[in-house]
């Protein structure tokens, strides 16, 4: 059987089951559809939240940015599991208590304003749609490759297959096909690691492989990788490069917006209690860890092989001759990868081998034509997203890997975008129609709206994934940094101060605004290319790049709302024993339908 | 009669607001745990760890890579686990 046929077979099979599942819990009520009944169990709901947040960027790309990097992008570790703690300790037993539907609805009812329920969703609106834009570019390139059919008939059959699940399964069947998705992506993830760490280091998991011993050399791993990347030119895997202060404020703003996305903090209103809200951050961050604890070992150890096929005896030997590259079957992947044009090489001084190494660094180019390998680094072209995917073909693993790796790389990109459709459709039919416009519309109109709005954003989703601006990475960032300066200080604040309807509204509107102006600036307004007066090498105010912008616009939101909120009347009562009631779990009860 | 309903509404919400305190407490102690192994021994400190040695590089990295997880995971089922024994000393579980 070809290997096409066993990725057609096993990404088939996966997607049945998803189906299937929504299909058989289908959801009848408007609470239902929200919020599955509140009667998710804590480690069920951990499972489908690990799903929902785990999405292509964390699967297919993040390995691959730590292996190119090294140790500078430990950031994406650290903040991607780090917002989970602020989310347990300041977030989810209060909104649990607090015992409405949606984020908006807590800060409408907490600010007594309509203002902020309409600001709240306009950020929630806004940052849930740049991100489920990038999860529609993942979900046409993953299916463009494992299909093998263009990114664009990909992108068309994956938002159809959203679309069935998230439409007419809403939060019940989402919450059960995401807990399938997830034991999908945790194997598909996992089982190659574990194959290469036992190849490598004769340990069988990944992150005790990654600080163990080379078996081959005899050398810990990663002294083996700091030496051979070294030699090359390039820069040490392990240490420190990059600029401190933006690393520590870049790695604030994922935790921020990870602890401010609708789409988790969602969530955590399906638990049946609050003591359950608290279990159930901590089993989303193991099914979390289990991934992020392996990433950073996927990565270094796929940079020490590709780097060893390159220079099979070192860098002192001789490089890979293009007659292996074409005979070999260990080096069948370089022709599979070649065809998506995200891996290139070239003969470029016809010696007939590839020369790979750093040919900026000018001692590195003296040593490689001193050595007869030329002056130019012949790898011209080696995609970071493409390491993850290529990785199992990379170490030689056997057939059904590289399928259920290809079934693991579609769930992770589609469980994601179908969580935040989710938090979309219920922003437009719950907070806006229903909070706003049409208090009276009646429970068949409001789910017939919420799935109306999913049809919506999921067109708008597909249209933008077809024509992209180019900016899938920035979107990501985008969507963090606008929940982070957004979302998260109002909840927050709401919880923890007294800070009135005012000082909400004007703490939001500034750190929204503040930060998507800093974005527009480095990245161009509305993303249109030569549009943008700085660079994020060199950026407006001091090494803060756009991407770190979240945690400036977070402090900027704090600052904003206690100076507005100390000049203006103080919270009435009612509101006043609101935030009393939302701090003691006492008689939190199910939730109300509405108000 | 009424004398009594007060005097128990009172003492009740000054257990409410001694809960509030002790909560805070924990979510500041969890926090400065927090901060200390990521961007403290991952990031800003990683310099003064470099002595200690972990696996072909220094502690600093572990913390960054792995530890830091870890320890992320601790502190959330401790804080499960403490906010759930306290409820149950001040009387704030749900019913």
């Amino acid at each position: 059987m070809d290997q096409f046929t066993i990725n057609l077979l096993f990404v088939g099979a996966s997607f049945a089951l998803y189906i299937g599942i929504a299909i058989w819990a289908r959801a009848g009520s408007t609470s239902e559809f929200y919020a599955a009944g509140r009667g998710v169990h804590p480690v069920t709901n951990g499972m489908a939240t690990a799903a929902d947040w785990m999405s292509a960027a964390s699967f297919i790309s993040m390995a691959g940015l730590i292996a190119f990097t090294g140790y500078d992008n430990s950031t994406f570790l650290m903040g991607w599991t780090g917002g989970y703690v602020l989310l347990a300790l300041l977030l989810a037993p209060y909104l649990r208590k607090f015992g409405k539907y949606t984020v908006s609805e807590f800060i409408g009812d907490r600010f007594y304003s309509q203002t902020a329920r309409v600001v709240a969703v306009i950020c929630l609106i806004v940052a849930s749609t740049t991100y489920v834009i990038g999860q529609m570019t993942g979900v046409g390139v993953a299916f463009g490759r494992f299909l093998e059919v263009s990114n664009t008939a990909g992108l068309l059959i994956g938002a159809c297959v959203v679309f069935a699940y998230a439409v007419f399964g809403g939060m019940k069947g989402v919450t059960y096909t995401q807990v399938a998705q997830y034991c999908v992506l945790i194997m598909a993830y996992t089982i190659p690691a574990v194959f290469i760490s036992l190849q490598l280091t004769g340990n069988p998991i990944p992150g005790l492989g990654l600080f163990g011993e080379h078996a081959a050399s005899g050398e810990a791993l990663l002294s083996k990788l700091d030496q051979i990347v070294t030699e090359l030119g390039f820069k040490a895997y392990t240490l420190h490069h990059g600029d401190t202060f933006n690393m520590v404020l870049f790695t604030l703003s994922l935790m921020i917006g990870t602890a401010g996305l609708p789409h988790v903090i969602m969530r955590f209103f399906t638990v049946p209690r609050v003591a359950d809200a608290r279990w159930s951050a901590g089993w989303t961050l193991v099914f979390i860890a289990l991934l992020y604890l392996t990433a950073p070992a996927v990565g270094a150890m796929a940079r020490l092989n590709i780097t060893e096929q390159f220079w099979p005896n070192g860098a002192t030997g001789e490089p890979v001759s293009t007659e292996t590259i074409a005979e070999d079957p260990a080096y069948d992947w370089m022709a599979t990868w070649q065809k998506t044009g995200l891996l290139g090489w070239e003969d470029k001084n016809g010696d007939g081998r590839i020369a790979y190494f750093n040919d900026n660094d000018a001692d590195t180019v003296a040593m490689m034509e001193a050595a007869g390998w030329g002056s130019e680094n012949e790898l011209t072209n080696f995609n970071r997203d493409i390491l993850v995917l290529a990785n199992p073909e990379i170490a030689n693993l056997p057939g059904w890997v590289i399928g259920l790796v290809a079934a693991g790389g579609l769930a992770a990109a589609l469980s994601t975008a179908a969580g935040l459709l989710l938090a979309i459709s219920s922003a437009v039919s719950h907070d806006l129609i229903k909070g706003s416009i049409n208090p009276a519309i009646s429970e068949k109109n409001e789910l017939l709206s919420a799935r109306i709005a999913m049809a919506a954003a999921i067109v708008v989703a597909t249209y933008l994934g077809l024509n992209p601006p180019g900016f899938a990475a920035q979107t990501v960032a985008l969507a963090f940094g606008l929940a982070a300066a957004s979302i998260f200080p109002a909840l927050m604040m709401g919880i923890f101060t007294k800070v009135n309807n005012k000082g909400a509204v004007a703490g939001m509107l500034a750190g929204l605004i503040v930060t998507l102006l800093y974005i527009f600036l480095h990245k161009g307004w509305f993303f249109i290319p030569d549009t943008n007066s700085f660079t994020d090498a060199d950026p407006l105010l001091g090494t803060i790049k756009s991407t770190s912008f979240g945690a400036v616009g977070a402090l900027i939101n704090f600052a904003v709302a206690f100076t507005v909120s100390k000049m203006t009347a103080p919270i009435p009562q009612e509101i006043e024993e609101l935030v009393e009631s939302v701090r003691i779990p006492r008689g939190a009860g199910a939730a109300a339908a509405d108000h | 009669m009424a004398d009594q309903t007060t005097h128990t509404a009172q003492s009740a919400a000054k257990s409410d607001k001694d809960y509030w305190a002790a909560n805070v407490r924990i979510i500041l102690i969890s926090l400065a745990i927090w901060a200390l192994v990521s961007f403290g021994f991952g990031i800003l400190l990683r310099p003064l760890l470099s002595g200690i040695s972990v696996g072909g590089t220094d502690l600093g990295f572990w913390f960054a890579q792995q530890g830091s997880i870890l320890v992320f995971l601790a502190l959330i089922f401790f804080y499960a686990w403490k906010m759930n024994k306290l409820d149950r000393e001040y009387g704030t579980e749900e019913e």
